[in-house]
């Protein structure tokens, strides 16, 4: 028995001893998962790996940014680099979460399209899409065409799925109660504007199914959970890729930019910026683009896409008629306040 | 299996056959859900429905080849393994004192110290989290381990004390007449018949940390992910055969551990009935 | 262990028999007693730090941050301290006031450290994040204090001269606060300082308190009426047939939290086992929606919190004399009679500390409602998630967990008094 006793011992002091050995934390990158994160994973993070032999830590999440504040408030910075959507982004970065970017380390700003200087902390990595989308092979050919449509639920019985943020949410509501695209952020910025939105989202309250993760829409279309849903386009066509037979709507798609951003106090700043600088390439991005339909932020990257990949692209001409760009200035100015209103209205 | 006593009226032995019916209804209810998740992962086709059109080890072989998986897996024992070592030590040396009869407000001490088991995990994990921040120690394995025996402890306290109450205090002074010192007097008389109560709240405490995860969604970096708090990311984000396939192994472990704890009781039972 | 062997214990039993001297030997009795009893604290005490530094201390910390939040008070302090000091505002030195409002400010925009503020502030008045961040971005670029600091800022916002905003900076101008804790409880501080409703719109957590009653109650229930006769069955047959049953109940016992939900999940969703299976035997032709609703809230609860009430009562019943049911039937009593009036009462203890213990579980629960049910069945403990790490609105989070623990403790009370502190789970 005392061996066991002094076998306890030895064991608590050997742990001791691993966890104070204080060692390098891996560069860890964080980005929406599922699909998108797995064509990362092949067109950045593993040709970044070997390239520069540093070992790389994914991680997921639905852009929470409430964890990087937590982080850098109580000073226990664990994630590097982030992707995040431009207006949190800019917030993130007028909060002091993220680190002010030096594009002298990332070959100058005249590399990228214009947008992709995301504020003074970002550097724009894809273009994207908010769609509508539904199963073919449960609804036909013919199924929804429009947001109005989504709120047709005579036509379309069944629970519809929308992502749970008043982003998105709400330019869609008022799309589908008749506003034109390109006033509805005008009408978005009065209180009557948004008050309709939510009155118009009212009507379909009980039909809707919240996704917070961008792999649920194309999973839930598949499992027959939902009828029809909001998606990224990205995951419809990677989804389309593996034998399904989604349809989408274009009309009154939403397009939004995504940029990386390192966490301000992150050890591995240096390696951050090394992995933006790869992952910013045009032959990277352009990979990435031919994994799955995201436009490119470098200038080259669409030239480097080939034709097949550039037609699935948001920047189709065909899918831009009708569009709304996602405007990262309202949302930077009303996506706390407007958000707060939305969580109270879901979950009463 | 029902024994139906014959002095039982008609009516009587409807009821009685409509409980156990009702009662093995319910068991196939408690089971069912786990019956279903096995075969599942056995599946070749990346849909979790059935009729399973082949079978195949296709997930078990993307569970076993992902890096991701294996260091949750490793991560989870890791943890467990030294949170239930902690907790096996702090609770036993602990009862010893307890159930001494010269302890001082044993009631008080002992609710207090097993508040860790009532108070719901979500408080304690949110505590812990600006706690362990303020000390560094989020999203570190030392900071889990501690967080994780914390939460063991309080089993551990039971069943040790509950075996130091049948435990005949006489042995320890017998032992000391002889000339054996407190500590040998302790590892050669205490522990060998209180083992069987060490042993299953150490199980309980490695049970615990094992299915843990609202300590783990807050407390644990990429790096120390365990098990449960991958599985959770994954059931948000993705429900695939892969999820059947970990839950499988998870299944199997908690049956190896069912089986170790009812081990350890009927031993012990054994042993009380040999003292007798 | 050298040491220790010198003191050994009971010596004094031992001890060789000089004279009789009662007083002596008293004293040292007293002395081994005492020994004895620092030695039982000190084989505790390593266990009592650890729970009080680990847990009791970060909870009381926790339960501090409800009601403290010093965020405007430690990066705005001359402000707050000016508006801390004005009677209900009426006595504001408004120039002093703003002038060292735009000083601080300034300052605080060029480290970019008010954003804890302007959270803060928005929890109490929806618009002062955008506020801040509209008027630092400007005053950044400002080079001196203005003359008249207060058109200053009227001319950014004029919400700068809002009653209602400057009641919020007032309020928030101490350290200690009732403001999360009346927020946790759909109330709020009116301008004046009375305590009033907030508005239908915003009102929220009790109806989530309630919600959380309400579907532990149901959880309770539906284990009481489903583990009765489990119970039952396990107490009155044979020990071969007792110990197969015995895995049934305890197998998904000893199954992870996770995988059982994951299990529910798949099992109840639109393509899984039972909805192909009600269709195939043409009971419905839609699907049902079985999960992420309330039902499936109701299922998944049920399924793991069975056995907590299951495994006690089936204690208690096991220990239930077969005479005196006998009895009351020789003695002429109608077996449902019988049942009611002799077996039922004896088999209540177990059945309440059952019950209870299911209860307090149920209201603590996060992980399966949160992966099971929709927005509107979300309980407590998913809102002081939700806050901590969605929204970091920490005090509020801190506040509900208050009312949990409350609400926990007063029901662990109970537990203790119906079992007399000794219920085991029977394994």
């Amino acid at each position: 028995m005392r061996k066991s006793f002094l076998a306890a011992g030895t064991a608590l002091l050997a742990l001791s001893a691993f966890t104070i050995a204080t060692h390098a934390r891996d560069l860890t990158i964080v980005s929406w998962g599922g699909a998108y994160q797995d064509a990362q994973r092949e067109a950045y993070f593993a040709p970044f790996a070997k390239a520069s032999g540093n070992k790389i830590l994914d991680e997921a999440y639905n852009g929470e940014t409430a964890k990087i504040k937590a982080m850098v408030e109580t000073n226990n910075v664990t994630w590097d680099v982030v992707q995040m959507e431009a207006p949190e982004l800019e917030n993130s970065c007028d909060e002091g979460l993220l680190e002010v970017i030096n594009w002298e380390k990332l070959g100058g700003k005249d590399t990228v399209i214009d947008p992709a200087i995301i504020g003074e902390c970002g550097v724009g990595t894809i273009l994207w899409s908010v769609i509508l989308a539904y199963d073919s092979e449960k609804l036909g050919q013919e199924g929804p065409k429009s947001w109005a449509d989504m709120w047709n639920v005579e036509k379309w019985p069944g629970k519809r799925a929308l992502r749970k943020t008043a982003k998105f949410t709400l330019e869609i509501a008022l799309m589908a109660d008749g506003v034109a695209a390109d006033k509805v952020y005008e009408t978005l910025a009065t209180k009557e504007g948004v008050d309709r939105a939510f009155k118009k989202l009212d009507e379909i309250k009980e039909h809707i199914q919240w996704w917070e993760s961008g792999a649920q829409p194309p999973q839930w279309l598949a499992s027959g959970d939902v009828v029809m849903t909001t998606a990224y386009n990205g995951r419809i066509s990677k989804a389309n890729d593996e034998g399904r037979k989604f349809n989408t709507s274009w009309n009154g798609q939403i397009y939004a930019l995504d940029g990386w951003a390192i966490v301000k106090g992150s050890d591995n700043a240096d390696k951050a910026y090394d992995f933006i600088k790869s992952a910013t390439q045009p032959q990277a991005q352009a990979q990435l683009s031919a994994k799955i339909p995201y436009g490119p932020t470098h200038k080259d990257a669409v030239a480097a896409a080939d034709e097949k990949t550039q037609k699935r692209l948001p920047s189709n001409p065909d899918y831009l008629k009708g569009a709304l760009a996602s405007s990262t200035d309202f949302w930077v100015e009303n996506v706390e306040d407007l958000n707060q209103r939305f969580n109270n209205w879901a979950s009463q | 299996m029902i024994r139906l006593d014959p002095s039982l009226s008609k009516s009587e032995r409807i009821s009685v056959i409509a409980t156990w019916i009702a009662a093995l209804l319910v068991i196939l209810f408690l089971m069912a859900p786990i019956i279903t998740i096995v075969p599942l992962s056995f599946t070749s086709d990346s849909l979790l429905s059935y009729p399973i059109p082949d079978w195949s080890l296709r997930w078990y072989e993307v569970l076993f080849g992902s890096d991701m998986w294996m260091r949750a897996l490793w991560n989870s024992l890791y943890i467990a393994f030294f949170a239930t070592i902690l907790a096996m030590i702090l609770g036993t040396v602990a009862s010893v004192g307890l159930t001494s009869p010269n302890f001082p407000f044993k009631g008080a001490v002992m609710g207090l110290l097993l508040t860790p088991m009532i108070v719901p995990i979500i408080i304690t994990a949110v505590a812990s989290y600006f706690f362990y921040a303020k000390l560094g120690l989020t999203n570190s394995y030392l900071g889990m381990i501690l967080a994780h025996a914390l939460l063991g402890t309080p089993f551990v306290v039971i069943t040790v004390t509950a075996t130091l109450l049948g435990f005949d205090s006489n042995q320890v002074r017998a032992a000391y007449s002889l000339g054996c010192k407190p500590i040998p007097t302790f590892f050669k008389i205490v522990v060998p018949q209180i083992q069987p109560g060490i042993i299953s709240g150490g199980l309980f405490a490695f049970v615990t940390s094992f299915d843990e995860v609202i300590v783990a969604l807050f407390m644990a970096g990429t790096e120390q992910f365990t098990l449960p708090r991958q599985m959770f990311a994954g059931i948000r984000e993705n429900i695939d055969p892969t999820i059947a396939a970990v839950a499988s192994v998870m299944i199997l472990i908690s049956l190896i551990l069912l089986l170790g704890i009812q081990w350890v009781t009927a031993r012990s039972e054994k042993l009380k009935a040999g003292k007798t | 262990m050298a040491a220790s062997s010198q003191t050994a214990p009971l010596t004094d039993s031992s001890q060789p028999h000089v004279g009789f001297d009662p007083k002596k030997l008293k004293a040292q009795v007293r002395t081994a007693e005492r020994r004895k009893t620092l030695r039982a604290l000190a084989l505790v005490a390593p266990l009592f730090l650890f729970v009080l530094v680990f847990f009791l201390f970060p909870i009381g910390s926790l339960l501090e941050r409800s009601v403290n939040s010093p965020e405007f008070v430690t990066i705005f302090p001359q402000s707050a301290a000016i508006l801390h000091k004005s009677d209900n505002l009426k006595t504001l030195d408004e120039q002093a006031f703003y002038g060292t409002l735009f000083e601080e400010l300034q300052i605080a925009a060029k480290e970019r450290s008010f954003g804890p503020v302007g959270r803060r502030l928005n929890q109490d008045v929806t618009g002062f994040i955008s506020l801040f961040k509209k008027t630092a971005r400007k005053i950044k670029k400002e080079k001196q204090r203005p003359a008249d600091a207060k058109a200053w800022f009227l001319s950014q916002n004029e919400n700068w001269g809002n009653p209602t905003y400057l009641h919020a900076m007032k309020r928030a101008s101490s350290a200690w606060t009732d403001f999360y804790m009346l927020t946790a409880l759909d109330l709020q501080r009116s301008d004046g300082g009375s305590i009033i409703a907030v508005e239908d719109e915003k009102a929220l957590f009790v109806d989530i308190l309630i919600r959380t009653m309400e579907i532990s109650l149901g959880v309770t229930l539906i284990c009481v009426i489903l583990g009765y006769p489990v119970a039952w069955v396990l107490a009155h047959t044979t020990d071969t047939m007792r110990n197969i049953l015995l895995i049934g109940v305890l197998f998904p016992f000893w199954t992870s939290l996770l995988v059982r939900t994951a299990a529910w999940i798949i099992v109840l969703q639109k393509e899984g086992p039972i909805n192909s299976m009600l269709q195939s035997l043409h009971i419905i032709d839609e699907p049902l929606q079985l999960v992420f609703n309330r039902f499936g809230v109701y299922v998944a609860l049920t399924h793991i919190l069975l056995p907590f009430l299951v495994l006690p009562l089936y204690s208690v019943m096991k220990a239930i004399p077969n005479d005196y049911m006998r009895a009351a039937k020789s003695l002429g009593a109608k077996p449902w009679i019988a049942f009611i009036r002799v077996y039922l009462p004896q088999s209540l203890p177990g059945l309440s500390a059952g019950a209870i213990l299911v209860f307090i579980l149920s209201i603590g629960y996060y992980i399966t409602p949160a992966l099971v049910g929709g927005p509107k069945d979300q309980m407590i403990s998913y809102f002081i998630a939700f806050y901590t790490n969605n929204t970091i609105n920490w005090g509020l989070a801190s506040a509900l967990a208050f009312i949990l623990l409350v609400v926990t403790l007063v029901f662990y009370a109970l537990y203790q008094r119906v079992t007399g502190g000794k219920a085991g789970m029977g394994v």
